[in-house]
């Protein structure tokens, strides 16, 4: 037995350093743990109505009640996930007309939310495109993408995005690095809504990107997280997607139906390609099962459940598409009215990125010593990038949040 | 030129049609009959392929407690539906803690288990060991046989692995001897993949006293125990009995990793229900280990799934919830004991060749029948059942309706020429 106590003193895990905190979830923590009652949560990307309170749904709601007067089973999804929901899911994000015409050649798979969706979809990228084949995301982006390229064992190579001089998008610089690009590149694109600066490109904006793929042949893999969010339309927050699909461009498409029905914490998402065929669909849909299989053996049920039914009955797709718009309204008028109160405390500065960015979140401007200060005397969190979730804003503090800002920024630079 | 050529596929693809040269993959050994099961329009179909629970009516069960806790869960207004922790529900963890360890474990007090929330068992598994391979070198040791999604699983989160012999055809039993030589000559600092119950497929498990010769070697050798727990109260039909293995080698003091799935024990499969735990030397360590095992889950998942958990942990910290589910368990492992009685009561009846001990001595789902690949496929083929071409049979699928068909079967692939 005395050898079996010295197991205790010789640590397996002796040389475990400690993790850096998630940039982003380890805020949010931080906020809960603040007992100050003016607090404000500025740093997750999660909807919030007027109360500051999250919001389930009516359509979900409602969605929920069928699945319970339905007395299904337990039993195991395929692999591959539920094939109503996959379906339905590449028809919202691809469109009708595309999908009626080439619906049999786009293989899906259900994946946990986004996050899922970005790291099969890089799994498979590694497993089966070219050996040194690059991947190009956007500088900024959301942190997790890097993180998921690296567990996937992709070389991750940045094109510019944001100008902070002009605080939109660096067009010239975006389309001068994708020009340098290797021939064959994976090319990460923010679909709408971009992450963490807010900050979309234009329709004659895609229209040129549209063409470079096609030149340097180009796989684009779109992370739209936001349809619907975004515009409050759905159809016009897919234009890339549709834009590029509707000159035979092979895509990859990740869906996440976190915020836009707001099913979060059940983690529903799809991932898509767009294959030559129905035989190169069911190929690709069979090696997509062959990974996710040692990943998480088949996908969770409730929240696929629950966006089938609301996207295949026509009543509860009308209802969402309505509760989606009036999210995406709510934070449109945030955005007016941080941006207003700001110009009207005669801030030094110009804040009217804010209101032109569009989302979920909006990047300030504000640097990590503002955050610091924001943080520590006001209790409102956000991250020290400076991008702040404009969900989180509402009616009740956002004046206060105003004057908190223009308080730390009135005698600096931004 | 060869060179070029290759080049020219590596960084040039001309081809406009980039999956052109994906090859259609197998389907899952164990999925791909269940949907080969489906397709068969046989009247006298048996399915005893994939580890799921069946009724004597041979429905899928969903255990009555889940129905009852789902509504309340479902109908909750305080609940919304957002993003659960990175580490998952920590009443559900705790709850796991418990379970798996013992209510009054010291090792809970002392902070010495590191859990967190999982897709599953498969992605307990695979958390698991994509921990070790970033921060324990060491190649890792499973059982011949084992679940063929293990093998899998290990080789994506990039480790290497090899086999120890497990099972004795000869026997149709645990071989202790092959075993224990075979991990004394493991390099130190490897990680043994131990099945705490139930083996999945052969059904053998190690004695009590083959358990602590288990241990002894793992001690010797410095060997990192992995347990995969997937049939918690499935084994003997009585919870803490079927967890000794893990309770004992916690009381010896090993660090060591633990996997545990409710998919069985509680029918949630389709949503993905499970923990990890990490046994650790102290707090401090916890929280670092802690810190690293949510940066392997972020970038999978995020924050795993919340409602499976949410109904599991109102079973597991409410006595009353608790005592409900337990019995019940004990009801739905009857049923599989008798089912095994049945079998082989039929076997003896019929004065089938063989020696038929084993399918009753083995536990759990699964039986390791000992017919041959060749026997699987005529069984299949001729009489419908369907089965593992590694004889693996869940004797889940078997009812009193169908087991004297299924005998008779078996007779006659038994006696085939």
């Amino acid at each position: 037995m005395q050898c079996f106590r010295a197991l205790r003193y010789f640590s397996v895990w002796s040389q475990v350093p400690m993790g850096p905190a998630d940039p982003i979830l380890g805020v949010a923590a931080q906020f809960k743990a603040d007992p100050s009652t003016t607090k404000v949560n500025l740093s997750i990307g999660a909807y919030r109505d007027n109360d500051g309170k999250p919001v389930v749904l009516d359509s979900v709601k409602r969605a929920e009640q069928i699945i319970k007067e339905k007395k299904l089973d337990n039993e195991y999804l395929p692999v591959e996930g539920l094939q109503s929901f996959i379906d339905a899911s590449i028809k919202l994000g691809y469109g009708d007309a595309y999908y009626a015409q080439n619906g049999k050649s786009i293989a899906g798979c259900q994946v946990l939310s986004g996050t899922g969706a970005v790291r099969l979809g890089f799994e498979f990228a590694k497993k089966f495109l070219p050996q040194g084949t690059k991947v190009y995301m956007p500088n900024p982006t959301w942190p997790n993408h890097h993180n998921i390229a690296k567990m996937a064992g992709l070389e991750i190579l940045e094109y510019r995005y944001f100008d902070p001089k002009t605080r939109g998008v660096d067009f010239s610089g975006l389309v001068e690095d994708l020009n340098k690009a290797q021939n064959g590149s994976v090319i990460l694109f923010h679909a709408c809504a971009h992450n963490p600066t807010g900050c979309d490109l234009t329709t004659a904006q895609w229209t040129q990107l549209l063409d470079l793929t096609k030149k340097k042949n180009f796989l684009p893999f779109f992370d739209m997280a936001y349809q619907g969010f975004t515009s409050g339309d759905v159809n016009k927050d897919a234009e890339a997607v549709r834009l590029f699909t509707a000159q035979g461009v092979p895509i990859v498409l990740g869906q996440s139906f976190a915020k836009n029905m707001g099913l979060y914490g059940q983690r529903t998402g799809c991932l898509s390609f767009v294959c030559a065929n129905q035989q190169e669909r069911e190929k690709v849909v069979s090696q997509l099962k062959l990974l996710a299989r040692p990943l998480w053996s088949s996908p969770p049920l409730h929240g696929a459940r629950v966006a089938d039914i609301i996207l295949n009955t026509p009543e509860l797709n009308q209802l969402w598409l309505q509760e989606v718009k009036m999210m995406a309204n709510r934070i449109q008028l945030m955005r007016v009215s941080l941006a207003n109160n700001l110009k009207n405390l005669g801030s030094p500065h110009d804040w009217s990125h804010i209101s032109k960015q569009i989302g979920m979140f909006a990047f300030t401007g504000v640097g990590p010593d503002h955050v610091k200060e924001l943080i520590a005397k006001y209790h409102i969190y956000l991250l020290s990038s400076g991008r702040i979730s404009i969900a989180g804003l509402n009616e009740g503090n956002v004046k206060y949040v105003a004057e908190a800002f223009h308080d730390v920024t009135k005698n600096t630079k931004l | 030129m060869q060179k070029l050529q290759l080049l020219q596929n590596q960084f040039n693809p001309t081809s406009d049609d980039i999956f052109f040269h994906i090859v259609q993959a197998p389907p899952d050994p164990i999925f791909g009959i269940a949907n080969a099961y489906k397709a068969d329009t046989s009247n006298t179909k048996i399915d005893l392929g994939v580890g799921a629970y069946r009724t004597d009516e041979e429905k899928p069960y969903v255990f009555e407690i889940i129905k009852k806790l789902e509504k309340e869960v479902v109908n909750d207004p305080t609940l919304n539906k957002e993003y659960l922790p990175i580490e998952g529900l920590a009443d559900f963890n705790k709850g796991c803690q418990k379970l798996m360890f013992g209510q009054n474990s010291p090792l809970i007090a002392s902070g010495q288990i590191v859990t967190a929330q999982c897709l599953g068992g498969t992605g307990a598994l695979r958390v698991g060991f994509e921990f070790v391979k970033r921060h324990i070198p060491g190649d890792v040791y499973v059982s011949k046989p084992t679940w063929s999604n293990h093998n899998q699983v290990i080789e994506r989160a990039g480790l290497n692995q090899s086999e120890y012999p497990y099972f004795d055809p000869k026997t149709k039993g645990f071989n202790c001897a092959g075993t224990i030589e075979c991990l004394s000559q493991a390099r130190m600092g490897s990680i043994v993949l131990l099945h705490v119950c139930a083996h999945n497929p052969t059904g053998v498990d190690p004695t009590e006293a083959e358990w602590l010769q288990i241990a002894d070697v793992c001690k010797k050798r410095r060997l990192v125990p992995f347990f995969d727990c997937a049939y918690q109260g499935f084994a003997s039909g009585c919870i803490e009995k079927d967890v000794f293995a893990v309770r004992k080698f916690a009381e010896l003091g090993f660090q060591m990793i633990v996997a545990q799935s409710f998919s069985k024990n509680m029918g949630l499969y389709n949503e993905r229900v499970g923990a990890v735990h990490i046994v650790t030397s102290n707090k401090d360590i916890s929280a670092r280990v802690l810190s690293n095992l949510k940066i392997v889950i972020r970038t999978i998942c995020s924050n795993p799934p919340a409602i499976g958990a949410r109904i599991a942990a109102k079973i597991l910290t409410d006595e009353k919830n608790f005592n409900a589910w337990v019995e019940e368990l004990k009801t739905v492992t009857g049923r599989i004991i008798k089912m095994r009685t049945l079998l082989k009561q039929e076997l003896d009846n019929l004065k089938v060749p063989g020696n038929w001990d084993h399918i009753t001595r083995q536990t759990g789902f699964f039986t390791f029948t000992g017919l041959t690949p060749e026997q699987c496929d005529l069984l299949t083929k001729q009489y419908h059942v369907y089965l593992l071409r590694s004889g693996r049979m869940s004797m889940a699928g078997i009812t009193s309706k169908n087991v004297r068909y299924l005998a008779e079967s078996i007779k006659a692939v038994v006696q085939n020429k």
